[in-house]
């Protein structure tokens, strides 16, 4: 198993250098990056519950955070990984900047562009924010999430979390319920997913599932009870409380009832079925809430445990 | 100064309006009139001493009428002005246009008309036949005076960008442009469905995480619109259709009421797989849509059931473009290359030469009614010389008008405007 994965890691290592120097969406990567990147976080998983947690690989590298969103996990998760690196980390705070001035995205790149920065980890709420960022800089640029595009780093560690519980993807069947539309993690989640060989079912209200997203290759679901049937992985979205109030749905009663993840809808997955959640929560809206913390089938805190492990392991490939 | 006669001679003349597509010349009188034109003309009978422009290998088209350009007078003249526009124009042998009112303020009183076309005498080397809106601001809720405006010369009614919502405003206007025989050319976008989109609904926009337009807020303001006009049919104009569903529509209600269908040529030459990764400057309005819906807009060219092909000359200056693809302004260049580019679909052998030439030249200003677009004797020498065979690469750098976000950029093009004439002055010259 240890040769496998030393040799699988040597192949992809070739992969990694002829690509792109950033990490701009699932959708831009080979399967043997995706596996390169899995392998190298691995490594950080037992670095991280060991009590030194310090390593010098990023040792005099500047990371700047970019957060034009509101983001608690995220953006802790990649001060942390890089700080464990050995980085200096920098994040910006947007209220206080130019930004909140006037200042356009591009103006703001070459700004930073100028202080040489080694990485920029930027969030968006515009889709393409990251790739127009990478157009105008000469560091690596790393996506924590644009619009509803993608959101690489959340689809790579739930796969990293799915794989540390069932040892593999292929041939898993994975169901992603709730507002696909909004959803920058369902569309990571969808490419990487569909990519390591994984059934990928789609469950959500009609006015929540994106036009034409049967040509992704997963199964398009309205009924939770079909969806989740014989899953072994129920991956939940937050639903925002803004779409009640645009008539995408009618009410948060209504909605649990039809979408909420209930210890009964959950029956009809397979018996060791894991939960997931990218967080934030909202109890007793899309999941219930002992369901949520039940230690035996939710991995929602082992998500955010893997979450750095795998910035890290983003951080070292695309900051070089 | 006395102008003299100027004869052309062995071009290949194309004058739709007249069923003129044949080899001959054309003469122009000391007043810049047309005096002749087509076969009859050659070189037996003009006066041996005169001096002749052989066009062996050219062709005379009309000078070309693009019945939707955004000029950017007043208020936006940093975008493009009168001037900037007429020299685009003219490098692309259009020598009239018709000017959207979404200016600032909007074109929708009287005393503005005036200034407008004062600015237009002063500046504009091309003809400009300028717009106002159907309602009060473009807000779509007060009707302008379109009595009082088609006097003083407005040659159509639109709220350019947007479409009137509500139906009680439609059919009003409907009726009113009735009674004052007014054009009435309508932007056909649902602004309910097509609230927050972008590009248009299908597997780009979701791959994109972009939101979308569905083709369905097009097809429901033409259905509204023509079902409006089975009770009162006014003049009525659909400045652009993009998709299959709204071409459908029209055939089937053309033999019901009397309208017209315009097209922008970018929905004919690029679809929305053109955007690839957020290309700003593809950022359009309708958006492009589907290689299919493409495919039948051509089509419906070719039956008839599509009249006019315009420009849609929307100048953006860079600082509206070099934003993220939510953030950017909609909109293209495109007044210098809508001949170039609609030469393409004739090289391909999708829409045949006379086709093209008609539904940038004589149709549009059939729908308009001013005497342009063709070349008949007596009318004004606007007209452009065009070597449909020489091959040029659009280049921003190039582009003569004051913004330069053109939907094309690198593109290989077959088809050149040589020189290009306004009451038979040369104004354009290709160097």
């Amino acid at each position: 198993m240890a040769i496998e994965l030393a040799l699988m890691a040597n192949d992809t290592k070739k992969a990694i250098k002829n690509s792109p120097k950033h990490l701009l969406g699932i959708q831009d990567l080979k399967v043997s990056e995706i596996k390169h990147i899995l392998n190298e976080a691995k490594q950080f998983i037992d670095l991280n519950r060991s009590k030194n947690k310090k390593l010098d690989i990023l040792k005099g590298k500047t990371q700047i955070n970019l957060f034009f969103e509101p983001s608690t996990r995220t953006q802790s998760s990649f001060e942390l990984a890089g700080k464990r690196l050995g980085a200096d980390v920098m994040s910006m705070n947007i209220t206080n900047s130019a930004i909140k001035k006037g200042e356009t995205l591009i103006d703001t790149a070459m700004t930073l562009n100028a202080m040489h920065p080694d990485i920029i980890v930027i969030r968006h709420q515009d889709s393409g924010a990251c790739n127009l960022l990478s157009q105008k800089v000469n560091c690596g640029v790393l996506n924590a999430g644009d619009g509803r595009r993608e959101h690489p780093t959340q689809a790579l560690l739930d796969a990293l979390t799915i794989i540390n519980r069932k040892k593999n993807i292929e041939g898993l069947k994975i169901a992603i319920c709730g507002d696909i539309l909004h959803s920058r993690v369902a569309r990571s989640n969808i490419y990487l997913l569909t990519m390591l060989g994984a059934e990928v079912n789609i469950i959500g209200p009609s006015n929540l599932l994106p036009k034409d997203l049967e040509k992704f290759g997963v199964n398009i679901y309205t009924d939770m009870k079909k969806g989740v049937k014989d899953c072994d992985i129920v991956m939940m979205l937050r639903l925002q409380n803004e779409r009640m109030t645009s008539s995408y749905l009618s009410s948060n009663r209504e909605y649990y009832e039809y979408y909420g993840l209930s210890p009964e809808k959950l029956e009809f997955a397979k018996t060791d079925a894991l939960i997931m959640h990218p967080g934030p929560m909202n109890r007793g809206i899309e999941i219930d809430t002992m369901l949520a913390d039940d230690i035996n089938k939710s991995v929602i805190k082992e998500q955010v445990e893997l979450g750095v492990a795998i910035r890290m392991a983003c951080l070292k490939i695309f900051c070089s | 100064m006395i102008n003299k006669k100027k004869y052309f001679l062995n071009a290949h003349i194309i004058d739709p309006c007249n069923a003129i597509n044949e080899i001959g010349g054309l003469i122009i009188n000391e007043k810049g009139k047309i005096e002749a034109s087509g076969k009859r003309v050659n070189k037996n009978n003009i006066p041996s001493r005169e001096k002749c422009t052989d066009l062996t290998g050219k062709h005379i088209f009309p000078g070309v009428v693009d019945m939707r350009v955004f000029g950017g007078e007043p208020g936006y003249e940093y975008k493009e002005n009168y001037r900037s526009l007429s020299e685009a124009a003219l490098a692309g042998g259009i020598t009239s246009v018709v000017t959207m009112p979404n200016t600032k303020p909007v074109i929708d009183s009287v005393s503005i008309v005036d200034f407008i076309q004062r600015r237009g005498r002063d500046k504009s080397k091309i003809n400009i036949f300028p717009t106002a809106t159907l309602t009060k601001d473009a807000e779509g809720t007060n009707m302008c005076e379109f009595g009082l405006l088609k006097n003083k010369g407005i040659v159509g009614f639109t709220d350019g960008i947007k479409s009137i919502q509500s139906p009680r405003v439609m059919s009003r206007i409907i009726k009113s442009a009735y009674d004052f025989g007014c054009l009435i050319m309508q932007h056909a976008e649902d602004a309910e469905l097509s609230k927050d989109g972008m590009i248009n609904e299908g597997i780009i926009s979701t791959k994109l995480g972009i939101p979308g337009i569905s083709d369905l807020a097009e097809k429901i303001i033409i259905e509204r619109d023509l079902s409006l006009l089975e009770e009162t049919n006014c003049r009525y104009h659909i400045s652009q259709i993009s998709s299959r569903k709204s071409l459908d529509l029209i055939n089937y209600k053309k033999d019901i009421v009397n309208f017209t269908t315009g097209v922008s040529i970018n929905n004919l030459a690029l679809n929305e797989n053109d955007i690839g990764e957020f290309r700003t400057f593809l950022k359009l309005s309708p958006p492009l849509r589907t290689e299919d819906d493409r495919m039948s807009l051509i089509d419906g060219i070719n039956k008839n059931l599509i009249d006019v092909i315009v420009s849609d000359h929307k100048p953006e200056d860079e600082e509206s473009k070099r934003l993220t693809f939510s953030q950017a302004a909609t909109g293209a260049s495109g007044i210098e290359t809508l001949l170039s580019l609609a030469l393409e679909q004739f090289h391909n052998g999708s829409i045949k030469l006379e086709k093209i030439i008609e539904v940038i030249t004589h149709n549009p200003a059939k729908i308009l009614k001013i005497n342009k677009g063709n070349l008949s004797v007596g009318t004004d020498g606007d007209f452009c010389i065009v070597d449909i065979n020489r091959p040029w690469v659009v280049k921003k750098e190039n582009l003569v008008s004051k913004s330069k976000n053109t939907s094309i950029e690198g593109r290989k093009l077959q088809g050149k405007v040589i020189s290009t004439f306004v009451n038979g002055k040369e104004l354009f010259k290709l160097k």
